[in-house]
């Protein structure tokens, strides 16, 4: 059966007025109208109008046909219509809502229908265009802005051929290649090196001949041959035990570069001192937090759970992780988005004993939205469109989640052209005690029953772990797309909370990269095994291979470790939740990974060589004196004649930076997440008089009798990194701290995450500056380490993306080195929480900390090497900003201060832009203007004073007659008094020539490209 | 005590905050998942109040509300309308509005359970989180609705904008003084006539777009730290609901 569904022709559909919009600009085309019909097609006839009408129809507002087009009929003014559905084998969640509903509903027991006897429902969504002179080239470029042909299929008909009788289908057969039941074997030991390669490439193994040589040692050891034989296997490897390997090994899940050994050269300090590195992640990363550990003792689990866990309050622990979920993001946006988001709710649910997830945050780095689509290979998707698919990816995957999106950021720059950065964050709560143990830990005894529970198994997500370690290029696999259904988590997520509250199991581990070859791999490790039957795991569809069972990446699952005496009542709570929960095997404490299928073994393999037996990676890298620097820019200025800068150019500095993409408003896009669900809101994503003035982080209350917040906040700043990752990882620290403090939040109660997204830092044929790329990975450590010491900020989790580089039609694109620290931390009283808008007129306002001239890889570099002004460049601009770490402490500690004693009316922090843009986003956000003299600020020149990113430094307005002992509390710190709030719309810079901007022009400025981008996507 | 009963499940997700407004209203406050609740509508009898929380139940997969309000039409009709003639009070907020509204519950003008009016995709065609000044309907005499003059509450919905059947309806509802509220100042969806929020005949039944239960503490409201805010303000809703269902004995 078909059934058609449309809004009634009087109503207008907003749906289909946002499309319109969207399509207008990206197609170039002037379309009249457009009108959304969805469709659900049903493969059986038995189904009642009435039912179908109960279900499917809102009377008030829509019109509904079954088995007659509404095209033609009611709706008349069309020219041709596309039909959009998904692909077979790709999750359709609203075909799944619709199939439960009209089976399951209990009042109507004729109406309940046979899932497992076939009965299905699919959704699709038609939409009928009106647009009388299409020409085909532009109904093909609308149809393609309509679909993802990786996930979904679109059929196109139009008027004549409708005339001549063309009609869509009442079905489509959902056929999935089957694969086949064998189990492939591979006799390793017969096997030449190149042989190794192939296989390793043949199978997207992504494993080097290195590690497919310590596997062909394993298999060849008389110990384990002897041992398989006993267990019914031979001396050959099945695929099951390859696939298992290779997720094992795969840069995703063992971070091969951050744990290489490596040779670093240094050329430009003298005497070119080699050091050898053991492991970055040991030297720089785990060796932090442990030199800060005795001092830091609210740390709870670090690193080795799905996310770290510190201390709230004394009843309460958080935990936050940030994960990238960059290549599925470039492929299919949405889906890749909704599957980064609902992944990393999946790592809180995975921590301790199952962590509640609690707030959202996102930080997403793309192309120019504006980015012209002829400039782009062929075959990569234009950034605006990936932008508005991983935009609606995350509003959706938030939204429909019910875990607020607190915050984050927008990142713009061509490098991301290639591959978008999409990171996804989501921190949690969970009790310091469950029962007699501590909330943080886990516990697996063997004997217990490894259960799985959520979605079921599918032909999804194949390969994602090994995909994701490999660069982009036409040849990626499209299984390696999976698409989130919030809803189908949500669902586990209630029936989780609340078998942990009855303690219903005991350990717990998310189905995330790798699926259950890493979730139960890793457990197995915790108690020394586990033995698996691939026969008892609930599936999507018949004609699963085992291997695809064992690593497939389908969403929404997780696995549990139940104890024998509660394994029932949990089934049974499952049950009446609507979730589906199977035992799939048992934790045992042979030492090995068992699996059968079909009835017999076909995998046993050692967790000691599964987890300790890759091989290191030995690698080189080399810091070049600074001429011989490769760069993504032309670094070498001349630098003896100061940048032009009269007054109305510098007005017209300070306008075009608001306008900046990186630094104008995306209050429209931040308004679609829901940022308050829950109910713990204090600092939004804006604040101000009309709540459009933007602040420095968030700030929640997770606790509704309780004060004590938790702050939030970010430090990214790529561009850095093209003088000196180094400085640029002290500056992303400084950042993501110096916004915490601002906040209000306690300097010595706070942790941070670090995410390095990088482009391939290996030397080979391919990428030649390889040495160069892995030398920006050691500074970049190095950088964080250094700051991170220095404000006592531990590190408790991370993650690496090695291969952001997309090679596509012969070019290649690699991201700007790119990390991104992301804290979380406490406040005391939220109530002292301090937002950047402008409060008072007649108070004080400071700059504090010490401005120099320091604009390499600023805001205002990049608007210059882009407007049409040549000519000679100030010196400022060839020096990168760089913290003073000791001199940066003191100031934030007495900030601190400042704020518990409530001296402060706003602050906020200065970042891309300088202190032009912090000035005139409090103005917008207050509605208040200001007169501002920087004349006494040093070092002198106007461009230093208003645009020099100088990190460690804040804008901070103080009433007058708080003004002594604010001064007083930071006596020791460079402070600058420069001007007053006034109650005039006017914001006047003095440098000493006077730039005088009424509000409206500088709010005009900062909000009108995102306005454009919602509207004509004109970036 | 007022036994609350607060649905949950298959993607509710406002729930916490609602249990604790009405918490602090005074009332007995229990979660009920809503399989629960279909499986066992006598449940439903052990409580003075239901209310169903904003989210996205089922995804909103088959439209707002649309999938809850086919269950509980199919499950609940009987034991609800026995709830609210036996004196029971109902409110929906944001999502259980629509489920509402769907089910035939809200307006009911004709006594029938037909839908009446709808809450369709906001004019723009996107979900928005903003606060909003709303104002309640003083001829309006529902129980829910004591005392309360214009609150500040957050709207968070794509599928906001109340439209009615036909201008019949629309006529009756005014009449009758049916809105609950209204947005002041700007409307955020589109919504007919500015309604935010409607009641039944009865008065028993409320449904709103806005979140009251959102504006829990001071710092909630976004000008907390700029000028003095009335946490109080929206809680009223909750503790007019409770105080109705105390003062009446039925308890």
């Amino acid at each position: 059966m078909r059934v058609e569904i449309a809004y009634k022709a009087h109503l207008p559909d907003g749906r289909a007025a946002k499309l319109l919009g969207r399509l207008r600009s990206h197609c170039n085309a002037e379309i009249p109208d457009l009108s959304i019909i969805d469709v659900y097609l049903i493969n059986e006839d038995s189904c009642s109008p009435s039912l179908l009408a109960d279900l499917f129809l809102d009377p008030v507002a829509q019109e509904m046909s079954i088995d007659s087009p509404l095209l033609g009929t009611i709706r008349t003014l069309w020219n041709f219509a596309v039909e959009v559905i998904h692909r077979p084998g790709v999750a359709d969640p609203v075909g799944a809502t619709a199939r439960n509903a009209l089976s399951t509903s209990l009042a109507d027991a004729a109406a309940s229908r046979d899932v497992d006897k076939g009965f299905d429902v699919r959704s699709a969504v038609m939409y009928a265009v009106h647009l009388p002179k299409a020409d085909e080239a532009v109904r093909r470029r609308i149809a393609a802005a309509l679909y993802n042909p990786l996930i979904q299929e679109a059929r196109i008909i139009g008027q004549s051929e409708w005339r001549a009788g063309a009609r869509f289908a009442g079905w489509y057969p959902a056929l999935v290649s089957e694969s086949s039941d064998s189990v492939e074997l591979y006799d390793l030991a017969g096997m030449s090196d190149r042989d190794l390669s192939v296989l390793s490439r043949s199978r997207l193994l992504a494993l080097s001949l290195d590690e497919m040589n310590a596997v062909r040692r394993y298999f060849a050891d008389l110990g384990v041959v002897r041992d398989r034989e006993g267990a019914g296997l031979t001396g050959a490897a099945t695929d099951v035990e390859l696939e298992m390997i290779a997720q094992t090994w795969s840069e995703h899940c063992k971070h091969k570069i951050f744990n290489a050994r490596i040779s670093y050269r240094d050329e430009s300090t003298p005497g070119n001192p080699t050091q050898i590195i053991e492991s970055l992640f040991s030297t720089y990363i785990r060796a932090t937090t442990d030199a800060l550990r005795p001092s830091r003792p609210f740390l709870k689990s670090v690193f080795h759970d799905n996310s770290g866990v510190i201390s709230f309050d004394d009843d309460h622990l958080i935990c936050f992780k940030v994960e990238t979920h960059n290549s599925p993001s470039a492929l299919d946006p949405y889906g890749g988005a909704i599957t980064g988001i609902v992944g990393v709710n999946r790592d809180i649910l995975g921590t301790g004993k199952c962590a509640k997830p609690l707030w959202n945050t996102d930080v997403l780095c793309f192309g120019f939205p504006g980015t012209p689509d002829e400039s782009l290979p062929a075959g990569l998707l234009p950034p605006r469109q990936v932008m508005e698919g991983v935009h609606r990816g995350i509003v959706d995957g938030g939204n429909q989640s019910g875990i607020p999106v607190v915050g984050g950021a927008f990142l713009f720059d061509e490098s991301f052209t290639g591959k978008p950065l999409v990171f996804c964050g989501t921190g949690g709560i969970l009790p310091a005690w469950i029962g007699e143990e501590e909330g943080w830990m886990k516990q697996i005894e063997p004997g217990d029953f490894a259960v799985m529970v959520g979605g079921r198994i599918g032909k999804d997500g194949i390969h994602g772990a090994t995909f994701s370690s490999q660069v982009l290029d036409e040849a990626s696999p499209t299984s390696a797309v999976q698409i989130g259904d919030p809803i189908t988590q949500r669902k586990m997520t209630d029936l989780l909370l609340e078998a942990r509250d009855l303690r219903l199991f005991r350990g717990i581990t998310d189905n995330g990269a790798g699926g259950l070859s890493s979730s139960l791999g890793e457990m197995a490790e915790t108690c020394g095994g586990v033995h698996v039957d691939l026969d008892a795991c609930p599936t999507k569809y018949a004609g699963l291979a085992a291997w695809e069972i064992w690593v497939s990446e389908s969403q929404e699952r997780m696995s549990l470790a139940v104890s024998p005496d509660t394994l029932d009542p949990l089934l049974d709570l499952a049950r009446s939740r609507d979730v589906e929960a199977t035992v799939i095997g048992q934790f045992t404490k042979s030492g090995f990974v068992d699996i059968d299928f079909h009835g017999k073994p076909v995998c046993r393999l050692a967790l000691e060589f599964l987890h300790s037996g890759l091989p290191q990676m030995e690698l080189s890298a080399v810091w070049p004196r600074i001429e011989s620097r490769p760069s993504t820019r032309e670094l070498t200025r001349s630098d003896q004649t100061a940048y032009p800068a009269d007054a109305s150019t510098l007005k017209r500095l300070v306008l075009s930076l608001l306008s900046d993409p990186n630094i104008a408003s995306k209050e429209t896009l931040v308004r679609q997440y829901d940022h308050e669900v829950k109910g713990h809101s204090v600092v939004k994503p804006f604040c101000g008089e009309s709540s459009d003035g933007p602040t420095d982080g968030a700030v929640i209350t997770p606790l509704y009798d309780s004060k004590r917040g938790i702050t939030v906040t970010h430090g990214i700043c790529p561009r850095y990194g093209d003088y000196d990752t180094y400085a640029m990882a002290l500056c992303a620290v400084d950042e993501a701290y110096r916004s915490h403090v601002i906040l209000g939040g306690d300097p010595d109660h706070a942790a941070a995450l670090d995410n390095f997204c990088w482009p391939d830092p290996v030397l080979s044929a391919e990428t030649p500056d390889g040495e160069f790329k892995l030398a920006q990975l050691v500074r970049a450590c190095r950088g964080l380490q250094e700051a991170c010491i220095a404000y006592g900020l531990p590190l408790v989790s991370g993650k690496d993306s090695m291969k952001n580089d997309a090679r596509i039609g012969g070019r290649k694109i690699s991201v700007r080195p790119t990390l991104l620290v992301s804290l979380f931390g406490v406040i005391v009283d939220a109530r002292k929480a301090i937002t950047p808008d402008f409060k008072r007129p007649g108070s004080f306002l400071y700059l504090a900390g010490a401005t120099r001239a320091e604009l390499g890889g600023s805001a205002l570099e990049r608007a210059v090497s882009r407007s049409a002004v040549d000519g000679p460049v100030e010196p400022a601009f060839s020096t990168v900003p760089t913290v003073r770490l000791e001199e940066a402490r003191s100031l934030y500690r007495a900030v601190a201060l400042a704020i518990d004693e409530q001296l402060l009316l706003s602050a906020h922090d200065l970042s891309d832009g300088g202190l032009a843009v912090a000035a005139a986003e409090a103005a917008i956000g207050g509605a208040l203007g200001a007169d501002i003299d920087l004349t006494a600020v040093e070092p002198d020149g106007p461009l230093v004073r208003l645009f020099s990113e100088t990190p460690s430094r804040f804008l901070i307005e103080v009433a007058e007659q708080n003004a002594v002992r604010f001064e007083k509390i930071m006596a020791a710190c460079v402070l600058f008094n420069i001007g007053r709030v006034i109650d005039e719309p006017r914001l006047t810079f003095a440098v000493p020539d006077r730039l005088v901007f009424p509000i409206e022009e500088l709010s005009r400025a900062w909000k009108q490209p995102i306005e454009d981008a919602e509207g004509a996507a004109q970036w | 005590m007022v036994g609350v009963c607060v649905v949950t499940g298959y993607g509710i997700n406002a729930e916490e905050e609602l249990c604790e407004a009405f918490r602090r209203a005074g009332g007995w406050v229990r979660e009920q998942h809503l399989h629960d609740l279909l499986e066992n509508p006598a449940l439903l009898a052990g409580y003075r109040i239901l209310a169903i929380p904003g989210g996205f139940s089922f995804g909103d997969h088959l439209g707002s509300g649309k999938v809850s309000a086919f269950l509980l039409r199919r499950n609940l009709l009987v034991q609800l309308l026995a709830f609210v003639a036996d004196g029971g009070l109902v409110i929906g907020i944001c999502n259980g509005f629509q489920v509402l509204v769907k089910s035939g519950l809200l307006p009911d003008l004709q006594n029938r359970q037909l839908p009446e009016v709808s809450l369709v995709h906001n004019d723009n065609g996107i979900f928005q989180d903003r606060w909003v000044t709303i104002r309640a309907n003083p001829e309006n005499r529902s129980p829910w609705l004591r005392g309360i003059g214009a609150i500040d509450v957050p709207v968070r919905h794509g599928e906001g904008r109340f439209v009615t059947a036909n201008n019949r309806i629309r006529t009756v509802l005014h009449k009758m003084n049916l809105t609950a509220f209204r947005y002041e100042g700007a409307n955020p969806n589109g919504s007919e006539d500015d309604i935010a929020g409607i009641t039944d005949r009865t008065g028993r039944i409320l449904g709103m777009m806005p979140h009251p239960e959102a504006f829990l503490a001071s710092t909630n409201h976004p000008h907390w730290n700029r000028s003095a805010v009335d946490a109080e303000a929206a809680g009223a809703v909750f503790r007019n609901g409770v105080e109705f269902v105390a003062a009446s004995g039925f308890e």
